[in-house]
């Protein structure tokens, strides 16, 4: 009896113990993200309710910052054109890259997989604010495109392509197709092909059993893939500023304004947290598809 | 039937190879015009010269920033492997309350735009009256590549290796002695493989190290300056030299990988 009592308190014991490990092994982890990531954001957030009076000091809390936000036709129109420029991004980024993924996938022999990956990813290698810079070189007045038509006697002004929406959309086209060949690719190659050759068995095409069986078992990483290119597109402050020329701003190219013109901290915190909360929505959305897939 | 197999593949190999040609042009016309020798990078290509090399080598601005640059990444880099390592030993060798939650609470930073942590440490930054420093973008550059090690480190604390430690453990080893001496050596690919994954990110993270620096500047910020003067064959030597050093060290984690999954 006695015993028996003296062997479940040394299994308590050692059971608290190894509870008090594990959280001291996590501390400085959370430690981190507590004092770096999170408590900042309150602090932003508490920024955002104080507007900043005219002669520069902080005002009593109010909603003012996120009334100015939405009532402003300049900043509603960067919320409209940050959304429009990522859902078009999102789109045309899955439609191209989902063939490619498709063909690596499918048509490359097994042992050139790799490599044909890894060459769809080696603009990924160049520094992230050269990458932009690189589409210049293609798309300015003097660029390789407009000095190929006027080779080719094609055309002899200079056509427009650069700084304007179109090529800010051309810039993060070309970056998002790479990583959602990715996150397809390593999708596509997880899906058991006996469930493909299962339903031609069954009599369906080539066509069909690919959208009714791989197609919809490609949709985690389609997931992962458009959740990924909506936080890195819609926080994205160098593309647009670099290939947009200034016109139609984006929301990352107006809270950078406010922090570097106006120096208006709060209201530059006020329209982050927007931001997040965009992401934050895209994120419930696509949370189901997110969670089945094993990337 | 035949025939129409055939054509399929035609088009699935134009389609691979006009992919190919969008994804390569902007970097094949970067690293060309690298050695353009005349002062804008643009066609007609004049003979090679390493020229740009030279100047992108004798600005002193570009070769503090690159110095700036390393040391960042190495040490923001190294920190994030350490902790994000324990947290990921903490979550699957313990049962404790409150797992899940601190699981999801380490991997949040992977869900938000690099401008929100950001301009959290600049708002945190002014809130407590401090300025900003290559410090604040260490930490910074921790909180977004912590939990990327954590995640890869969790993948890889899997039950085979849990029983190569209790092994251990049965032999007599503490704690620290099997972290040290056991799991570690266990997992160093993931852990190497880990620590270049962030220090690519951090070396190229541009935001953050905007928003946290002044004087003293990484070098994407650099670049960044380099750019509002528009098209600069300088920018081009930098951006492909970023290029071929980032390149070797994918090559690098690569080989780890490799060796690792053989039998």
């Amino acid at each position: 009896m006695a015993q028996s009592v003296d062997v479940q308190s040394t299994e308590a014991r050692a059971a608290r113990r190894g509870r008090l490990a594990g959280f001291a092994f996590t501390l400085p982890a959370v430690a981190w993200i507590l004092l770096f990531f999170a408590a900042p954001i309150v602090i932003m957030a508490v920024y955002s309710l104080m507007p900043l009076a005219p002669d520069g000091s902080l005002s009593s809390f109010s909603l003012q910052n996120y009334q100015r936000f939405f009532g402003e036709a300049a900043y509603v129109q960067a919320i409209w054109n940050s959304v429009v420029t990522t859902a078009v991004v999102v789109v045309i980024s899955l439609i191209l890259a989902y063939p490619f993924a498709y063909i690596i996938a499918y048509k490359i022999p097994k042992r050139w997989q790799r490599l044909a990956l890894a060459f769809a990813i080696l603009p990924f290698w160049t520094s992230y604010v050269v990458r932009s810079y690189a589409w210049l070189l293609v798309l300015a007045p003097t660029g390789v495109i407009n000095w190929a038509l006027r080779a080719l006697h094609l055309s002899d002004k200079p056509i427009i392509l650069a700084y304007n929406a179109g090529a800010t959309t051309l810039g993060f086209v070309h970056f998002f197709i790479m990583l959602n060949a990715l996150t397809i690719y390593a999708n596509l190659v997880q899906i058991n092909p006996r469930y493909v050759l299962a339903a031609q068995d069954l009599g369906a095409s080539a066509f069909r059993s690919f959208l009714a069986v791989t197609l919809p078992l490609s949709v985690p990483g389609m997931a992962v893939g458009a959740f990924l290119t909506v936080v890195l597109c819609i926080g994205d402050f160098i593309t647009p500023q670099i290939l947009g020329g200034m016109k139609e701003l984006l929301l990352p190219q107006v809270i950078m304004m406010q922090l570097q013109r106006q120096l208006d901290l709060p209201m530059a915190s006020a329209m982050s947290l927007v931001l997040t909360l965009i992401v934050a929505i895209v994120y419930l959305a696509l949370q189901r598809q997110l969670r089945m897939s094993r990337l | 039937m035949r025939g129409k197999a055939w054509l399929g593949t035609l088009l699935s190999y134009f389609y691979l190879a006009a992919c190919y040609v969008f994804i390569l042009l902007p970097v094949a016309m970067l690293i060309l015009f690298s050695f353009q020798d005349g002062r804008l990078p643009v066609p007609p290509f004049n003979g090679p010269t390493l020229r740009w090399y030279e100047t992108a080598m004798a600005n002193d601005r570009m070769m503090a920033a690159l110095g700036h640059s390393l040391m960042v990444g190495v040490v923001s880099s190294a920190l994030s492997v350490v902790i994000g390592f324990l947290a990921a030993y903490g979550i699957s060798r313990y049962e404790f309350r409150g797992r899940r939650a601190i699981q999801g609470l380490i991997i949040l930073p992977l869900a938000v735009c690099y401008l929100l942590v950001g301009m959290g440490l600049l708002v945190a930054l002014s809130a407590v009256g401090l300025g900003p420093s290559l410090g604040i973008v260490i930490v910074g550059h921790v909180v977004i590549n912590m939990p990327l090690a954590f995640a890869i480190c969790l993948a890889q604390l899997g039950e085979h290796q849990r029983k190569i430690e209790w092994a251990a453990r049965d032999l007599g080893a503490s704690t620290w002695h099997v972290l040290t001496a056991v799991t570690m050596p266990m997992i160093a690919p993931a852990l190497i493989a880990a620590f270049c994954l962030c220090f690519t990110l951090s070396w190229d993270e541009f935001i953050i190290a905007f928003l946290t620096t002044r004087f003293d500047v990484t070098l994407p910020v650099v670049i960044w300056s380099l750019l509002r003067g528009g098209l600069n064959p300088q920018t081009n030597a930098v951006g492909s030299f970023i290029f071929i050093c980032s390149i070797l060290l994918f090559v690098t984690v690569e080989v780890l990988l490799f060796r690792k999954r053989r039998p």
